[in-house]
C-alpha cells in the first residue's frame, strides 16, 4: 500500500499529478482564475447598467472594438453577462468549488489513500483546464463570444443572423461545455466510487461528515443530470451546423425563411432545465456540506439533527430532479404541468427549512470560535435564507407569472446560490487552507474581507428585489428607453457602488490566499481542533495521505463538547471509553 | 457620480494595500477570545444594519413599485403575492434575528464548554410539519389563483387578439368581426403582409393589423402569441401578464382589463411615481413623462432587446370599437398595396 515511495519528477508532482491534493488545489486555482474574470465582467456590465451613456476609460481599455468611446455595444453586453453567468455557475462553482473540496476532502475525511482512480481524476482535471481555456479563448473571437444568455435559448443560440455572439463565439461555447460535462462526469464518478469502496475501517456512511454525505449526493445528481445537457448540446450542435430541426421551426429572419420545420424551442428549455435545476444544487450542496462542517467545529458543539441532515439532503437531491419547470411557468407549456412544478418546487421548502433551523440550533448554546471561516459560515446561512424566501414567490407558478425574467429573479438567486455558494467556498478555503498549503491565513485580512464582502452583497442584492419588482427586465442593456423605469437608475446606481465595493474586497481575499501560500504562518497539524479524519494526516503533504496505516474510525465526526471528555472535542479516531455511548 | 466612485475605489484600494502591508506585522490566525468578542458584537451591529436596510428599502423603494394591477386576474395574483409576501418578512425577520442573536450572545469565551445538544426529535418535528402545513396552504391558494388566471375555456364573448414578435418590434391582429384570427404562417409573409396572414383563409379577411394595442375595459382579452424569429415574451406588468412568443407555436394568455389608461393616470400610486420620475426628468432636462401601459419584451432576443415596446390603451368599451371600426382590415391594406 506505501506507494510513497516512488519517486516524483516535477511534471508527475506538480502538472500532470494523480495526486488528489495536488488536484484539489490545480482546481482551486484555476477556479479562482476564472472567478477573477467573472467578478470582474459583472463590474464591467454594472458600470453600463448604472451609467449607461457614459464614457469609462475602463471598457474602452478591456472592450477594444466592441465598444465606442468607452460605452460597450449591446451585443457586448449580452456577452458579458451571458460569460459571467456560465463562468460563475460552472467554472467557478460547480469546478472550482466541487472540484476543489470534493477532490480534497474525500479520501482525507473518509481515511483513503487516493481517489479510487488517480489517473481518471487528473484526466478529469486536465479536461476541465482544457474547457476553461476554450471558453477564455472564446472572448477573443471576432464577433464576440456567445450572447444568448447563459441558458443559450434556441432559436437566439442556434442563429448567427440573430445575434453575432451565435456564430463562432457560441460554437466555442458548445464545444468548451461538452468537454467541461467530460471532466464532470469522470469526477462524479471517481467520488462515487470512492465514497462507496474506500472508506477506512469503522467508517460507516452514518459517521460520514456531512461534508462528504453533500459532496456523495452532488455527484449522484451531476451524474444523473449532466449527460442531459450534453445532449441538449448536441442536438443544438446538429441545428446550427447539420441542417437539423431539433428546436427550430418557422422561422423568417433578415427578409428570409429558414427551413428548419417542427422543432420546439421549448424541447430545449425542458433539456437544458433538466440540468439547469439540479446544478443549482450541485452548487449549493458542496457549500452546505462545508458550512455544516465549519459551524459545528467552530460552534464546538455536535451538529444539530445530524440524521435530518443527511435526509434532507437526500430529499433535496431527489426533488431537484423533479422542479426543472418552473424556469418554464410562461415558456408555453401546458399550465397543467405549471401546477405540478408548483407543488414539487415549494416542497423543496421543507428539507431547506429543516437544515436552516439545524444550523441556527447547532449555535444555540454553543461557544462561537469567530475564525473567518464561522463568519462566512453564519453569512451563508443568512443569505441562504433570505434568497431562499423569494423563492416562495418564484416557485409559485401565478405569482411567478410577473415577476419572472426581471431583476427580482436575478436578486434571487443570487442570494440563494450565489452568494450563499461563494461563501460556502470561502469559508472551505479558510477552514482547509492549512490542509492544502501547510500554512495559515491571515485573520485580519479575513475579518475585512467578509465584512465588507457582506455588506456590499446585501447592498447589491437586497435593492434588486425592488428594481424587479417595478417590473424590469433583466438583459436589458439600458432602461433609458423607456420613462417608467427613469426612477429606477438611482436604484441601480447604488447596486453598482456596492458591487464596485464588493468586487474590490475580494483583492484582499487574493492578497491573503496567495501571500499566505508563502509567507503564511506554519499551520499546526490540528489548528481549529476538528474531529474530523484530514487532521490525523501530517502538515507535509505525502503520497498515499497517512504514513503509516489509516487509522481506524471509532465514532461519528461531531462529538464536540462530549460530557466525560477533558477537551471540547474528541476525534473519529478515539476509541470509545468503557460504557461511553455513541451518539 | 464618477467622481464618488473614482473616490470610493481609492478607499477601498487604500484599505487594501493598508492591510496588505500590516500582513506582514500580524500573524494572528486563530480566532482569540478578543477576537470572538469584537466578531460577535460586529454580527449584533451587522443585525441592526441588516433590519435597517430592509426597514429603508421599503420605505424609499416602496414608491418606485407598479401600482395596483390593471387586471381583475391581476388583483387574485395581487392578494397572494401579499400573503406571500407577508409569510416570508415574517419567516426571515425571525430567522435573521436569530441567526445574528446567537452569533452575538454565543461568542466564545474561554474555558466554557458548549451545551452537548445533538438532537430533538420534537423540535424536528415542528420545523418540518409547520413549514409543511404553510406550503401546503400556499400551493392550494397559488394553485387556485394559476388556474383561473390560465383557463380562459368559460370566457364569454372573449376578445381575440394575436400578439406578433419579431427583433425588436411588436405587432398585433385583432380577430375582426367574426373573432377567429386566420391561419398564419412565417412561409406567407409577403411585403405589407408582415405577419405571413394566410390570405386564402377566409376568415383572414377581416382580421385588422395594427401597430399599437387597444383593449376594452371589463371584456376579457385572450392574447395569443407568436413570434417570427427568436423566443421573445410579452410581459405586460401592469396587468400582471406575461407569456414566451415561441416560434413554430401559438401561446395563449387572457386577462380582463379592469381600468382604463384614464383611470390609472389618475390612480394615487401612479401619480406618486409619475411625479417621481419627473422629478428625475425635469432635473435632466427632458421632457415630462404621462402614464401608458406598456408591452414590453422580456426575453433576451438580441441587441436591441432593452428598447422593444408597444403601447397599450385601455379605454371604455364603447370607445374601443370606434377605435377598432377606423383601422383597415388587412385584406383592404393588401389590396391597396398592390
Amino acid at each position: 500500500m506505501s506507494d510513497h515511495h516512488h519517486k516524483e519528477t516535477f511534471i508527475t508532482k506538480y502538472v500532470f499529478s494523480t495526486d488528489h491534493k495536488m488536484i484539489s488545489k490545480q482546481y482551486l486555482i484555476t477556479g479562482i482564475f476564472m472567478g477573477v474574470i467573472g467578478v470582474f465582467m459583472s463590474m464591467l456590465f454594472r458600470l453600463q447598467i448604472a451609467w449607461p451613456d457614459t464614457s469609462f476609460s475602463l471598457v474602452e481599455a478591456f472592450l477594444g472594438r466592441h465598444q465606442d468611446g468607452g460605452v460597450m455595444s449591446p451585443d457586448i453586453y449580452l456577452a458579458i453577462v451571458t460569460i459571467h453567468g456560465t463562468i460563475m455557475v460552472f467554472f467557478v462553482l460547480t469546478a472550482g468549488l466541487s472540484g476543489t473540496f470534493s477532490n480534497l476532502l474525500i479520501p482525507l475525511q473518509i481515511g483513503a489513500r487516493d481517489m479510487a482512480s488517480g489517473f481518471l481524476n487528473m484526466v478529469s482535471y486536465w479536461l476541465f483546464f482544457l474547457s476553461s481555456v476554450i471558453m477564455v479563448s472564446s472572448l477573443f473571437v471576432e464577433a464576440g463570444p456567445a450572447s444568448a444568455g447563459w441558458t443559450i435559448y434556441p432559436p437566439l443560440s442556434a442563429l448567427p443572423q440573430a445575434i453575432p455572439g451565435s456564430g463562432l463565439g457560441m460554437t466555442l461555447w458548445l464545444i468548451s461545455m461538452a468537454i467541461f460535462i467530460a471532466s464532470s462526469l469522470l469526477g462524479a464518478l471517481n467520488y462515487i466510487v470512492t465514497v462507496l469502496n474506500l472508506r477506512t475501517i469503522g467508517m460507516k456512511m452514518t459517521r460520514l461528515p456531512l461534508t462528504i454525505w453533500a459532496f456523495f449526493v452532488t455527484a449522484i445528481i451531476g451524474v444523473v443530470s449532466f449527460p442531459v445537457l450534453l445532449s441538449a448540446a448536441l442536438l443544438l450542435i446538429f441545428d446550427r451546423s447539420f441542417g437539423t430541426s431539433f428546436y427550430l421551426s418557422d422561422i423568417f429572419i433578415q427578409g428570409e425563411v429558414l427551413h428548419y420545420q417542427g422543432g420546439s424551442p421549448v424541447l430545449f428549455e425542458h433539456l437544458f432545465w433538466f440540468l439547469g435545476h439540479p446544478e443549482v444544487y450541485i452548487v449549493i450542496l458542496p457549500a452546505m456540506g462545508i458550512v455544516s462542517e465549519v459551524i459545528a467545529c467552530n460552534s464546538r458543539k455536535p451538529i444539530f439533527g445530524y440524521r435530518a441532515m443527511i435526509g434532507s439532503i437526500l430529499a433535496i437531491a431527489f426533488l431537484s430532479t423533479v422542479v426543472w419547470g418552473h424556469h418554464m411557468f410562461v415558456s408555453g407549456m401546458n399550465p397543467f404541468l405549471g401546477s405540478v412544478f408548483t407543488f414539487t418546487t415549494l416542497l423543496i421548502a421543507i428539507p431547506s427549512a429543516v437544515k436552516a433551523f439545524n444550523w441556527i440550533t447547532t449555535m444555540w448554546k454553543g461557544n462561537l470560535q469567530m475564525n473567518p471561516a464561522m463568519l462566512f459560515s453564519i453569512g451563508f446561512v443568512s443569505t441562504f435564507i433570505s434568497g431562499g424566501l423569494t423563492g416562495l414567490v418564484l416557485g409559485d407558478s401565478a405569482l411567478d407569472i410577473n415577476v419572472h425574467d426581471t431583476y427580482f429573479v436575478v436578486a434571487h438567486f443570487h442570494l440563494v446560490m450565489g452568494v450563499s455558494a461563494i461563501y460556502g467556498m470561502f469559508a472551505g478555503v479558510y477552514h482547509w487552507f492549512p490542509k492544502m498549503y501547510g500554512r495559515m491565513m491571515n485573520k485580519v485580512l479575513g475579518y475585512w474581507h467578509f465584512w465588507i464582502t457582506v455588506v456590499a452583497a446585501y447592498g447589491v442584492f437586497f435593492p434588486m428585489h425592488f428594481v424587479g419588482l417595478a417590473g424590469l427586465p433583466r438583459r436589458y442593456y439600458a432602461n433609458t428607453a423607456f420613462p417608467l423605469f427613469d426612477d429606477v437608475a438611482d436604484v441601480n446606481i447604488v447596486i453598482t457602488l456596492f458591487a464596485i465595493l464588493g468586487g474590490a474586497a475580494q483583492i484582499i481575499f487574493l492578497t491573503n490566499f496567495f501571500i499566505s501560500i508563502y509567507k503564511g504562518k506554519k499551520a499546526t497539524q490540528n489548528p481549529w481542533k476538528a474531529n474530523t479524519l484530514e487532521w490525523t494526516t501530517p502538515i507535509e503533504h505525502v503520497h498515499g495521505n497517512w504514513p503509516g496505516e489509516i487509522p481506524a474510525v471509532h465514532r461519528w465526526p461531531y462529538d464536540y463538547s462530549k460530557p466525560g471528555h477533558e477537551e471540547d472535542y474528541v476525534s473519529q479516531i478515539t476509541p470509545l471509553y468503557e460504557g461511553e455511548e455513541e451518539s | 457620480m464618477t467622481a464618488l466612485l473614482y473616490i470610493l475605489l481609492a478607499i477601498v484600494i487604500g484599505i487594501a494595500i493598508w492591510q496588505i502591508i500590516s500582513i506582514f506585522n500580524l500573524k494572528g490566525v486563530i480566532a482569540t477570545e478578543k477576537d470572538n468578542n469584537t466578531q460577535g458584537i460586529l454580527f449584533a451591529f451587522f443585525g441592526i444594519f441588516f433590519y435597517g436596510l430592509m426597514i429603508f428599502s421599503f420605505w424609499k423603494y416602496s414608491v418606485i413599485l407598479l401600482p395596483e394591477s390593471a387586471s381583475l386576474e391581476g388583483a387574485r395574483i395581487e392578494n397572494l403575492y401579499i400573503v406571500t409576501m407577508g409569510i416570508i418578512l415574517f419567516v426571515q425577520a425571525v430567522t435573521q434575528f436569530l441567526l445574528f442573536y446567537f452569533a452575538f450572545k454565543y461568542r466564545g469565551i474561554k474555558g466554557r464548554k458548549a451545551l452537548f445538544y445533538a438532537d430533538s426529535h420534537k423540535l424536528e418535528m415542528i420545523w418540518t410539519i409547520v413549514p409543511a402545513v404553510v406550503l401546503a396552504g400556499l400551493v392550494l391558494y397559488g394553485l387556485s389563483v394559476w388556474n383561473d388566471v390560465m383557463d380562459a375555456s368559460d370566457a364569454e364573448n372573449p376578445l381575440i387578439v394575436e400578439v406578433y414578435a419579431k427583433q425588436f418590434q411588436w405587432e398585433a391582429r385583432y380577430a375582426g368581426s367574426d373573432n377567429e384570427l386566420g391561419r398564419a404562417n412565417v412561409r406567407n409573409i409577403k411585403g405589407i403582409n408582415t405577419m405571413g396572414v394566410d390570405m386564402t383563409d377566409k376568415n383572414s379577411i377581416d382580421d385588422i393589423p395594427t401597430r399599437e394595442l387597444h383593449l376594452p375595459k371589463g371584456r376579457q382579452v385572450i392574447f395569443k402569441f407568436r413570434s417570427q424569429d427568436v423566443l421573445h415574451s410579452a410581459y405586460m406588468p401592469h396587468f400582471r401578464a406575461q407569456m414566451n412568443c415561441v416560434p413554430g407555436m401559438v401561446t395563449q394568455f387572457s386577462f380582463t382589463p379592469s381600468m382604463t389608461t384614464t383611470e390609472m393616470r389618475a390612480n394615487e400610486k401612479t401619480m406618486a411615481k409619475v411625479a417621481g420620475i419627473n422629478k428625475i426628468r425635469v432635473e435632466k432636462g427632458e421632457d415630462p413623462y404621462e402614464f401608458d401601459y406598456l408591452l414590453l419584451c422580456n426575453k433576451i432576443c438580441g441587441a436591441s432587446h432593452y428598447n422593444m415596446q408597444m403601447k397599450i390603451i385601455v379605454e371604455e368599451e364603447a370607445a374601443f370599437n370606434s377605435w377598432l371600426s377606423t383601422q383597415k382590415s388587412i385584406a383592404q391594406v393588401v389590396q391597396e398595396e398592390n
